[in-house]
């Protein structure tokens, strides 16, 4: 059928189906991939579009219902000028664009809005901006964007030496409030086969396939196990447990069994129904309890007693320090798997280039892609070539391998480009999780409130296979015990292979689970001797000069007693608020809770060197060439203002090259809070190298100013000045890199395990209906030692985005396979749940990272969910044991509370 | 390939039902239902016919047209009768699918948990049903029959929603609980409308939703309510004895037990709520 209808102000037409979903139209047929799909089932609004002026989800409109009407798309906000509309020049400015995969959507749930109303209040852009799910900002820069919007903000434009600590826009945000970003699904080439992925039902069993051959005919072809050269990858090098496509035996529901290969509509009509798989499901085992029982059965045969891995940190004597402490408090606390819920799915496709393999996809790690891709398919890595696409959120779950060994083999054997775009019950029922965690925690303090003792054991649910197990089960034990100073520690983790979803690497890696446990204690001790939940932090808060457990000198850099102080005044007026509204006696209460957490940046002894290069061309462009992936956190932006200090040039002339394998050089992975700390370290020496190289070539002093015209580079050394013609000095490269410096923790765990750590503090307000358990947080006030702020705006997205995440980790989050696998069911929180937010940049500087800075990508969640759960115990006596607190649950503990069947300490 | 007929009139819509088709109103249930796969079936899409638009009134009442979305019921000129109604489409879903959601697609699509529906069972509403051979009402309790089950016929269309107009001064109010702020499915829901006379409840009309397989009218509480002053005090006639018609279950939004104690919360929030 054809289809005539406005869009973007001009006629157009398009044909086919009448039934195609107005998302793919747009982004198949007519080119306009600014419009995202995250979910095609109306559940995430990033598809949202103008119909006849009013938003409605692409994904949910049929090209039928399009005749004659206007359809708006992120496309035709700008001017035909391509002058950005006030909207956009606002998000822009705000920073209320990060991965930018949600941005289409709400500018255009925005537009609708400010149409009718130009200065709406918050509960109005709330309400129009409602039904866009956003995973990465917590919502708050986007509504004060919304608010914004009709005052124009000025954009800062530093000079040379003025980039770091200034609130420079996004140089990767133009794409992203036009709709130009290209994310991995938005660049495949036309002439792509596509692959779907027939995956298990099942959590624990066995298979056999059936004859293949009537399939084949109709396919380009099917892949099963015989077809991947080497079928195994995971993260360790010497764990490759995962297999690309199941062998027979499967381990979790959503694991990879065949790959279908061919066009796009032949894929997609193939029932799962007619994929001849003969199955024999057995129980599987889920969960710690299953896994740890004696006789259990092996997930994996070769792994006896389902153990991944243990070992934990032993400073002291614990158990002979407890006998005597003034107090001791002690809890077991569990913890849900918890799914990343990025707005983009997995999502790329591959191409061969004689006999080299290039994948475009979304991903954190190109090069360790890379690595893997040439380890599955039998490569050389040089022979791999992994190109980044934007990454629409990623948050640990694109650490992993996804689409890319599939399209990868698929492209080799067909010798044609292959794409792969997981639906969104795919990503959520076949990626990684958050381990679930059950942590018995235990501390003893003096009578004046000095911890004395501390025992915290951690079991990890590590699901069907390793991924990053490993690292979480290493990382919990160094910080169990809190950003506190504690003489005697003991501490353990241990993680099991059961039949769930694979855990892997989750924003703070075990580390919010960890700080649900030991922030509750902190809070019990503090009621027990009658001291300020804050004061008794305070008094205990690791400071520059302390000794942590694993017997490392914090030289500097250790702010979390400063952060508390910057909290105080907050904390003090928000308990005074708190009790005038709870005198009041109404049925809902009001709770103030506090919550601290460290994190060391970086991996845990062990090397993660970057690499950094700039490159000053004979034409005069000035490119920095950067390995490390801008996930929405903005490296691309903190690096280019590094580099730009370093080397004396305003932020504003640098080019960006990010990603690509051929073209920049390892920056390592994009997790564990490390690409500022590391990568902006080795950004910063390749920028001084550069400078050195020029300054050399000039015969300037160190403090010369650098300018650039063109192919003009001019060197001002106090009075003197002197004109480099790069056209005559050929290609110009500063080259830097960084391995921050760590030992291995010993049998006892000590040693120095990281080269700093990001120290924070949050208070939560929540006001708690008492009759239905539900929870609304009013105000989270966050106060974060970051080092330096290389980009404040940056800086504070990190942590709304990260709040927004604890938030959802506290009360509504719960991944249970095969029942919460979509946007539907599984709940992250919208625009209308997170609070207002203040953040307070504690600035108490790193002397190894660039300017001072450390790292902020996963600190600003870890203290979100203690701090909310600590003021739902202010307010209600109930000391959450298990996560979500969903409100049936926060009833049913109220319940037990008032039946004093758990006298006075909750459920 | 399937058919796909997007006629303007509604005789053409209901000669095309004589072969089974898929009816595609707002789409809001239709294509998440759809992900992934092929949409090969024959589609009726209703969207263009305008005898199925739109909300009229007349002396004995109200005429809300099949696919009239939730954002019109929001903005439509209605009388307090429909506020409880009207609170519901604002919290269904967000603002896109309030702008294509149907009111008949949420009856058709029959699920547990649709707002719409014990808001239209405490407006008595009647569903008016067409075929290419014959028109006949059935009220809504009857309409619904189990969960996605309702009484249409495969060459059925619903035409409208009608509401009778009350002989007396009448309020209708709804509370939504559930676990998020927008885009959430109801956990429980509870709706009344409550028919006045000098100052006293002449009528009620009291339902519940996500607690059974199809809301409930909890004919119990109504009649307790008959008679009673409209003050604060309506609340206190909720009692436990009252929910016999539900049946909640365990699922991931919350367990029986809690939907059982909230829904009471719920009932006397609502009531207490229509007092002056
Ligand atoms: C993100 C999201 C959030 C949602 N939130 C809510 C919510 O909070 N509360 C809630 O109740 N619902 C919610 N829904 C469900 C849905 O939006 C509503 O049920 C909506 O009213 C359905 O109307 P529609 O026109 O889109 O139906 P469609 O999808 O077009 O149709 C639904 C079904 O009804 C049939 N049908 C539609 N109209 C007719 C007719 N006139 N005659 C015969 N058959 C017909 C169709 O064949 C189909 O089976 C949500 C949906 C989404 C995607
Ligand atoms: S893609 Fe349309 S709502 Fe998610
Ligand atoms: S910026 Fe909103 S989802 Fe990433």
């Amino acid at each position: 059928m054809k289809v005539a209808f406005t869009l973007n102000g001009t006629a157009a037409t398009w044909s086919g189906p009448p039934v195609t979903r107005l998302a793919a139209a747009l982004r198949d047929d007519l080119g306009l991939t600014g419009t995202k799909v995250g979910c095609d089932a109306g559940d995430c609004g990033a598809c949202t579009v103008l119909l006849d002026a009013r938003q409605v989800c692409s994904c949910l409109v049929a090209m039928g219902q399009v005749e004659g009407r206007s359809v708006e798309t992120v496309e035709g906000l700008a001017g035909t000028d391509g002058t950005l509309a006030l909207l956009q020049k606002s998000f822009l400015a705000h920073g209320a664009a990060q991965c930018g995969i949600c941005t289409p959507g709400m500018l255009m749930a925005a537009s609708e809005l400010l149409r009718e109303v130009p200065s709406p209040g918050r509960d109005e852009v709330e309400d129009a901006l409602g039904g866009v799910l956003c995973r990465c900002t917590g919502y708050t820069k986007i509504v004060d964007a919304v608010l914004g919007a009709a005052q124009s903000m000025p954009m800062v434009a530093p000079s040379a030496g003025a980039a770091v600590g200034a609130r420079l826009v996004r140089v990767d945000g133009h794409a992203k409030v036009t709709g130009r970003d290209m994310f991995g699904a938005d660049g495949i080439p036309a002439d792509a086969l596509w692959i779907r992925v027939v995956r298990s039902p099942h959590a624990r069993g066995r298979f056999t396939l059936g004859d293949l051959a009537p399939l084949r005919r109709r396919l380009a072809a099917v892949l099963t196990a015989a077809d991947v050269p080497f079928n195994g990858f995971g993260i360790y090098p010497d764990i490759k447990d995962q297999p690309v496509l199941a062998d027979g035996v499967v381990r979790y529901r959503g694991e990879a069994v065949l790959a279908l290969v061919g066009e796009r509509a032949a894929v997609l009509s193939i029932r799962d129904d007619e994929v001849p798989i003969a199955w024999a499901p057995e129980p599987p085992v889920l969960g710690i309890d299953a896994a740890t029982a004696a006789n259990a059965p092996l997930v994996q045969a070769d792994r006896p007693k389902n153990l991944l891995l243990d070992g934990g940190v032993r400073h002291g004597d614990a158990a002979a320090a407890f006998a005597g402490c003034a107090a001791v408090a002690e809890g077991v606390f569990e913890t849900a798997f918890v799914e990343h819920a990025y707005v983009e799915p997995e999502a790329g496709w591959a191409e061969r280039v004689g006999d080299r393999i290039e994948i475009h996809v979304t991903t954190q790690t190109p090069y360790m892609d890379r690595d893997e891709i040439a380890n599955v398919m039998r490569l050389r890595p040089e022979n791999v070539r992994i190109v980044p696409t934007a990454c629409g959120g990623g948050f640990g779950g694109k650490l992993d391998l996804s689409v890319q060994p599939l399209v990868g083999i698929a492209a080799w054997l067909l010798k044609r480009p292959v794409a792969c775009v997981y639906t969104r019950s795919e990503s959520m029922a076949a990626t990684t999780k958050r381990h679930p965690a059950r942590i018995s925690a235990k501390f003893g303090c003096d009578f004046t409130g000095k911890l004395v003792a501390c025992d915290v054991s951690a079991t990890f649910d590590t699901g069907a296979y390793a991924s990053w197990g490993p690292t979480v089960a290493n990382r919990v034990p160094v910080h169990a015990m809190g950003p506190y100073a504690v003489p005697h520690v003991r501490t353990w983790g241990e993680a099991f292979f059961t039949n769930g979803p694979p855990a892997g690497a989750f924003r703070g890696f075990g580390v919010p689970q960890a700080a649900i446990a030991h922030e509750a204690i902190m809070d019990e001790l503090a009621d027990k001797l009658g001291i300020d939940r804050l004061e008794f932090r305070h008094r205990n808060a690791l400071r520059a000069g302390d000794t942590t457990a694993t017997g490392q000198v914090l030289a500097h850099s250790a702010g979390l007693a400063q952060c508390l102080e910057a909290l105080r005044p907050h904390w003090r007026r928000a308990q005074d608020e708190a009790a005038a509204f709870n005198n009041k006696g109404d049925i809902r209460r009001r709770g103030v809770g506090i919550g601290c957490m460290w994190y060391g940046i970086g991996n845990t002894s062990m090397s993660n060197p970057s690499r950094m290069r700039i490159g000053l061309s004979p034409g005069g462009t000035l490119t920095l060439y950067s390995g490390a992936v801008d996930i929405g956190q903005g490296s691309n932006t903190i690096m280019t203002q590094i580099a730009a200090d370093a080397l004396g040039l305003p932020a504003a002339q640098f080019a960006l090259v990010a990603g690509d394998t051929d073209l920049t050089a390892d920056a390592g992975k994009t997790s564990a809070s490390r690409q500022t700390f590391v990568s902006g370290r080795a950004a910063e020496a390749a920028g001084w190298d550069l400078r050195q190289q020029i300054l050399r070539l000039a015969n300037a002093g160190p403090d010369a100013l650098l300018s650039l015209e063109g192919a003009k580079l001019t060197v001002r050394d106090g009075a003197e000045v002197r004109a480099i013609d790069l056209a005559t000095t050929g290609t110009l490269t500063g080259e830097g890199t960084f391995d921050p410096p760590t030992t291995p923790l010993d049998a006892n765990g000590q040693g120095i395990p990281y080269a700093t750590y990001a120290f924070a503090a949050q208070i939560a307000e929540v006001e708690v209906d008492i009759e239905l358990g539900t929870i609304k947080v009013l105000r989270i006030v966050a106060a974060h030692d970051v080092g330096r702020a290389i980009n404040p705006t940056l800086v504070e997205g990190q942590i709304e985005g990260g709040i927004a995440q604890g938030l959802g980790l506290a009360l509504m989050e719960e991944f249970l396979p095969g029942r919460t696998e979509n946007l539907h069911d599984y709940l992250i929180p919208t625009i209308g749940d997170v609070p207002e937010i203040e953040c307070i940049l504690i600035e108490d500087r790193a002397p190894l990272g660039p300017s001072g800075a450390k790292g902020v990508g996963e600190p600003g969640l870890v203290p979100t969910a203690p701090a909310i759960l600590g003021a739902v115990h202010y307010a209600t006596g109930v000391r959450a044991r298990r996560v979500p607190l969903l409100p049936h649950r926060l009833r049913e503990a109220l319940i037990k509370l008032q039946e004093g069947a758990l006298k006075g300490t909750g459920a | 390939m399937g058919d796909y007929v997007r006629p303007s009139r509604l005789e053409e819509a209901l000669s095309a039902l004589a072969r089974p088709h898929t009816v595609l109103a707002g789409g809001t249930d239709f294509y998440p239902a759809r992900v992934g796969r092929t949409i090969d079936e024959d589609i009726l899409d209703i969207g263009a016919i305008p005898a199925l638009r739109g909300i009229s009134s007349a002396s004995t009442g109200w005429r809300l047209g099949a696919t009239t979305t939730w954002s019109e019921m929001i903005e439509a000129d209605l009388p307090p009768l429909f506020d409880g109604l009207k609170q519901a489409a604002r919290e269904i879903g967000g603002r896109q699918i309030q702008n294509a959601g149907t009111l008949a697609g949420n009856l058709c699509n029959a699920s547990p948990a649709a707002d719409g529906v014990p808001c239209l069972l405490v407006l008595d509403a009647d569903i008016e049903i067409a075929s290419s051979t014959a028109t006949r009402r059935v009220p809504l309790d009857q309409f619904i029959t189990g969960v996605r089950r309702t009484a249409l016929m495969p060459d059925e269309l619903v035409v409208a929603i009608h509401v009778p107009r009350p002989a007396r001064e009448a309020r209708s109010a709804f509370l939504k609980l559930g676990a998020r702020r927008y885009l959430v499915i109801s956990i429980a829901m509870a709706t009344a409308t409550l028919e006045i006379a000098d100052g006293h409840v002449a009528a009620a009309r009291i339902a519940v939703g996500s607690c059974s397989a199809v809301a409930q009218r909890l004919v119990a509480l109504e009649a307790a309510l008959v008679g009673a002053r409209l003050d604060r005090q309506l609340a206190a006639r909720v009692d436990p004895t009252h929910l016999e018609p539900l049946s909640p279950i365990d699922d991931v939004r919350g367990s029986a037990g809690y939907r059982r104690e909230s829904v009471l919360v719920l009932l006397r929030r609502l009531l207490a709520g229509f007092a002056p």
